[in-house]
């Protein structure tokens, strides 16, 4: 079928309203982050009296100057990075296991596993952070980094691991049985053939679980009271005081936020093109 | 190179036998085609050969030893896949060096080893290549590559052909039998295709069921096949069958009668008794074509097919399809009645009941069956 039509008006028509589509949804997802931007170096004293504006009369770096060096913030991201890192680490090396067995094996209870796993998927968090308190305190493990990293590698496994499987079942088994005959244990044709072609599936699944665990807040503000465990989703809320909300320097700390996240997608992007095509496409 | 042993190998998927006690000798440096409709437990067996799958019950030895538990990679085998499994991020040298380099080889070993087989397979000019930048042919011809560079005690082969197009496929039947006499390495290739077996084994192995129906030569297979199984899925075109009795004159000389009363003469079989319910197979060549006064069995015709060198002759003879093969080119109109001989000496008879082949009289007891 040829959409675009036959004469050069009604092509232009086609590529023009294709692209006009495209820019509305980009307009649309990317508005936030601009005002995001906008306010964060608007000075306070004209926040309030210019009104609606794309753009302020001045601009000023001073919240970021305040976010910087007066503030916790640093420490924050800081102990963010730590989390969301070793989360999404640890996350992707669990699921790369457990979701080839799950792709390649069949084995007693395979059925049993998945249904829990997909079970664990379906309660509302508010439900379970008591007992999680309940069991991380005897532990000394509540006001920790360590029993945050816990609990975000527990609740994103899951759903990791089945991303993961995905990604296996998209590789033909021969390949790794032409690599055992050629010479390898099974483990080692899992490492040396399997896993190298797997890399956009792991890229993806490490960008996924950084970004859930980097924007965490519910578990970071219940299982964490002190500041020096603070993450920056906690430490953002520092900004609202009981009687006023310090947008200039929330949006500041804001857009220092994304910084990690753009800079962790960057450098997986290369692989998560090719995997999310390799998804959709087979072969 | 070595023998491969299979004694009494069993394979079974829960409560489902794939394969029944499968045994079968092989000898050093033979050429063993596995053939088979789909689903008989071709694939099975080669993987058990290859330690892919394990060994339900049964022993399988290769060189002598037996290999039940160890591992792919401790067999010493190279293999070939269907859907070749080249490995995507390597080169085409790379592809064929891995398993030298897995082994620690040393470098220009492994570069003299990788330049001569680029050089039997022609694939000199595609070393630096990825495998998506292949035709299937190459692919295939890379496939081969990987296994030949090891010079491995065995190669096994799954239906390394069948994606390739029908000429294609013919060049690598001839240059795969080709390297096989160059190199002399034990080979077990499975296929489902007739022709494939025909032209490239030392021996055929037929498989149904996960039964081995009968092992021979391919000329042992065509002229002598062991049970009505055999007869049809070798031979292209097919073998025609016609369900009788079989009936024994005074005289000794012995027919098949069929159901519209015409009565066929066959050899005296072997085991046969009058009025036993049996099933005559003829191959189309071995049909003729009668004048009408030659006292053939009319038969109607159905459809003329010619197919150039020869012509396909396809009649109904009460009731059932049969199909002649002559170097003539016939033009009978269909509908039209012709007369039809059949070649008594190398017709066969088969027990409907046991579906064994009953060897003519004169024949020595030789045809193994399962
Ligand atoms: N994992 C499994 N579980 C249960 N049955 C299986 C399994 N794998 C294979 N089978 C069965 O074993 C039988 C033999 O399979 P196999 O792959 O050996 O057939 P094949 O002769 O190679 O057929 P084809 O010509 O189609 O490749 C089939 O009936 C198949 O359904
Ligand atoms: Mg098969």
């Amino acid at each position: 079928m040829n959409l675009s039509g036959n004469s050069p008006t009604q092509k232009a028509i086609y590529w023009g309203s294709h692209y006009l589509m495209i820019a509305a949804f980009v307009v649309f997802a990317l508005f936030p982050l601009y005002w995001l931007l906008k306010v964060s170096v608007t000075p306070n004293d004209i926040l309030y009296t210019e009104g609606v504006r794309m753009w302020p009369s001045r601009t000023t770096w001073e919240n970021y100057t305040f976010v910087l060096t007066q503030s916790n913030f640093p420490h924050y991201f800081m102990n963010s990075v730590i989390v969301a890192g070793t989360t999404a680490i640890v996350t992707t090396m669990v699921a790369a296991v457990t979701g080839y067995s799950f792709s390649r094996f069949a084995f007693r209870g395979k059925v049993i596993i998945v249904a829990l796993m997909l079970i664990t998927q379906m309660f509302p968090l508010v439900m379970l952070i008591a007992p999680i308190f309940k069991i991380l305190a005897p532990l000394g493990l509540t006001d920790s980094l360590t029993g945050l990293i816990i609990v975000y590698t527990a609740f994103n496994v899951p759903f990791a691991t089945f991303l993961m499987q995905s990604f296996f079942d998209g590789i033909p088994k021969d390949l790794e049985e032409a690599a055992m005959i050629d010479g390898n244990t099974r483990f080692q044709a899992f490492r040396r053939i399997i896993l190298p072609l797997t890399l956009p599936g792991v890229a993806a699944t490490l960008g996924f679980v950084f970004t859930a665990a980097w924007s965490e807040l519910l578990f970071a503000l219940m299982l964490v009271s002190s500041d020096a465990a603070s993450t920056f989703p906690v430490g953002l809320l520092s900004f609202v005081s009981k009687f006023s909300v310090d947008f200039g320097q929330m949006m500041a700390a804001g857009v220092l936020a994304l910084i990690p996240a753009c800079a962790f997608f960057l450098l997986i992007q290369r692989y998560l093109v090719q995997g999310l095509t390799a998804g959709a496409v087979k072969g | 190179m070595a023998s491969i042993e299979i004694a009494n190998a069993v394979k079974s998927y829960g409560a489902v036998d794939v394969l029944h006690g499968i045994d079968l000798d092989i000898q050093d440096g033979e050429f063993i085609v596995l053939v088979g409709p789909s689903g008989c437990g071709k694939s099975t067996l080669l993987r058990m050969i290859a330690g892919l799958e394990d060994i339900t019950s049964g022993d399988i030895s290769i060189g002598g030893t037996i290999v039940n538990e160890l591992q792919p990679k401790d067999r010493d085998i190279a293999m070939v896949f269907q859907s070749y499994a080249l490995y995507p991020h390597m080169s085409v040298a790379e592809n064929m060096s891995y398993a030298l380099t897995l082994r620690k080889t040393a470098k220009e070993k492994i570069t003299d080893a990788i330049t001569n087989v680029a050089d039997i397979l022609g694939l000199s000019a595609l070393l630096e290549r990825r495998p998506k930048a292949l035709s299937g042919g190459q692919r295939q011809r890379v496939a081969m590559g990987r296994a030949i560079v090891r010079k491995p005690q065995a190669f096994l082969f799954d239906e390394p052909l069948s994606n390739l197009d029908a000429r294609l496929r013919e060049q690598m039947r001839s240059e795969i039998r080709k390297l096989h006499r160059r190199l002399g390495a034990t080979s077990v290739y499975v296929t489902h295709d007739q022709i494939e077996a025909m032209t490239m084994a030392d021996r055929i192995v037929a498989m149904h069921d996960g039964i081995i129906q009968q092992v021979g030569t391919p000329i042992e297979i065509y002229d002598r096949p062991a049970n009505i199984f055999v007869a049809s899925f070798i031979g292209s075109p097919a073998m025609t069958f016609l369900e009788g009795t079989y009936e024994i004159a005074a005289n000794g000389n012995a027919g098949v009668r069929i159901a519209d009363g015409a009565l066929i003469p066959v050899l005296p079989a072997q085991g046969a008794t009058a009025n036993q319910a049996v099933t005559l197979g003829a191959r189309p060549e071995h049909i003729g074509i009668v004048g009408d006064d030659k006292g053939g069995i009319p038969a109607r015709v159905d459809l003329i097919e010619p197919m150039g060198l020869s012509t396909l002759v396809h009649v109904s003879l009460a009731g059932n399809p049969v199909k002649i093969f002559t170097l003539d080119r016939p033009d009978f109109a269909a509908d039209s009645i012709i007369h039809i001989t059949f070649d008594m000496e190398k017709i066969h008879v088969f027990d409907t009941k046991t579906q064994l082949r009953l060897p003519p009289q004169s024949e020595p007891h030789t045809a193994k069956t399962a």
